[in-house]
């Protein structure tokens, strides 16, 4: 078994017309023994700016406590906030850095450009990063996801359609994989804030 | 119909071979080409003298997973004061991936005798069919129903003439006969116990933690069914390979019932849930 499977878990985020989502399952496991349902792998970076990390927890904890450490001094020497886009160069030279004995997590970065237009970026381990305009998916049932996204997405949705597209492809995803899902969170980002959502879900 | 074989009560004399496929006493096509003088159908094992040690040879280094569903599983079975409970969940599983969510690990062999399944489902399924239709031929000869402890030896006595070339079961052969309710686990290797309360598959470990902190003999028939039914929801809770429905059959003197089916991680865990928050909120006031 990979070691990117051992604790289970997946991240996927969806762009809408000036909003993305970004949703979660909540499960951290030691293969298949469930010892969690109320594990964090969606972090807020700042209100226009989501990280969704999948993989092993040990690292996903190390590498959320590294991003703050570099958004704070950021913020602090530039007096401004990071953009979505510099932010994901930051993730992927981060990840790349320890090419050689890698994290082992595969990152997901959802947020809102300056002008409100959605970005969406996926990565593997080493930092290899994939831009994408619709969705992107991560963690132990990428293949579902992108079967339930490819099926359900559809452009330029509103907040509340693309809460209710990204819900039900996570739901009917989690259903097809043994080591995600017991509990799942949606955040909805829009240029007015941000919402976050439990969704009610298969607790086996 | 020719009735002749019920004169010749243990005769593997009874198989016909007509053309290449070989038949039963009844005329059916067993799916095979050989039978064993017990009885069973005789699948075709690799030629040579070892079949069993050219398998494992033959398969060294391959994914265990590769062709099996339902690895993991929980089902249970326990005798108490009112007969026999059996609970189990019905995911099948290939590796980490969930073929289905609703499969059927109880086995109805006959209007007395349930089988269930863990391991390979094919291996559980055709063997535990088999076994019906060899509970079948007894009956047929020896005019009274076969017991539960000579069914589960036919199938025991099956598993282990093809001992070590792959075969995948753990299941627990139950119903009620002559001596009163019975209960046998069956595996691969070949081993067959009598007991009380058995669990088996990989959420095993779960339900027994339930089932003996709750089982007592003289448990009254409707605690015994709620207490395999938590046994299953606390497994398919835990247990990552375990889920779906839960499945209850209750086997009593006049044959089995098949009690519930219900959805375990939607609907029993809300259920659950809102038990628990009342018992809690009325211990707040008192």
């Amino acid at each position: 078994m990979s070691i990117l499977e051992y604790n289970g878990g997946c991240v996927v985020a969806m762009a809408g017309k000036e909003c993305v989502a970004i949703a979660a399952d909540r499960r951290l496991g030691i293969q298949l023994q469930t010892l969690a349902c109320d594990a964090n792998r969606v972090f807020r970076m700042h209100d226009k700016l989501f990280l969704g990390l999948t993989g092993l927890m040990t690292d996903i904890t190390s590498l959320h406590n590294s991003f703050d450490f570099k958004l704070n001094m950021y913020s602090m020497r530039e007096g401004r906030l990071m953009s979505p886009q510099t932010f994901s160069s930051l993730v992927a030279s981060t990840l790349y850095e320890k090419r050689f004995g890698p994290y082992f997590s595969e990152p997901v970065i959802a947020g809102l450009n300056k002008d409100n237009t959605p970005f969406l970026c996926a990565m593997d381990l080493l930092g290899a990063a994939a831009y994408a305009d619709d969705f992107v998916v991560s963690g132990t049932c990428a293949e579902s996801l992108f079967g339930t996204c490819e099926t359900f997405y559809r452009p330029d949705l509103g907040p509340d359609d693309l809460f209710e597209t990204i819900s039900q492809a996570m739901l009917s995803a989690l259903d097809r994989d043994c080591i995600s899902g017991w509990g799942v969170t949606v955040h909805i980002i829009t240029p007015e804030g941000v919402t976050a959502k439990s969704l009610k879900a298969r607790m086996d | 119909m020719e009735l002749g074989f019920l004169d010749r009560p243990h005769g593997a004399g009874g198989v016909r071979v007509t053309g290449a496929a070989l038949v039963d006493e009844l005329g059916y096509s067993l799916g095979c080409d050989r039978m064993h003088p017990t009885g069973a159908p005789v699948l075709t094992a690799p030629p040579g003298d070892a079949p069993a040690s050219f398998l494992t040879e033959a398969f060294r280094g391959q994914d265990d997973h590769a062709l099996k569903f339902l690895h993991g599983t929980t089902t249970l079975a326990f005798v108490f004061q009112g007969g026999v409970v059996v609970a189990v969940d019905s995911r099948a599983s290939m590796g980490q991936y969930i073929g289905s969510g609703s499969v059927r690990k109880i086995i109805e062999i006959n209007p007395y005798l349930l089988g269930t399944m863990a391991g390979g489902a094919a291996d559980c399924s055709f063997w535990e069919r088999d076994l019906g239709r060899r509970c079948r031929l007894y009956e047929l000869r020896n005019k009274e129903r076969i017991s539960v402890a000579a069914a589960s030896k036919l199938l025991a006595n099956t598993v282990y003439g093809y001992k070590g070339m792959g075969l995948s079961m753990g299941t627990m052969i139950t119903g009620w006969d002559k001596t009163g309710p019975n209960l046998f686990y069956v595996d691969n290797d070949g081993t067959r116990l009598k007991g009380h309360k058995f669990s088996v598959g990989s959420g095993s470990t779960y339900a027994y933690g339930v089932l003996d902190q709750g089982y007592h003999w003289d448990l009254t028939v409707e605690d015994a069914l709620e207490l395999g039914r938590r046994s299953i929801f606390h497994a398919t809770h835990r247990d990552a390979a375990s889920g779906g429905f839960i499945n209850v059959y209750h086997v009593k003197e006049d044959g089995w019932v098949n009690i519930s089916h219900e959805d375990s991680g939607m609907t029993k865990y809300y259920e659950y849930k809102a038990q628990s928050a009342a018992v809690d909120s009325t211990a707040m006031e008192s």
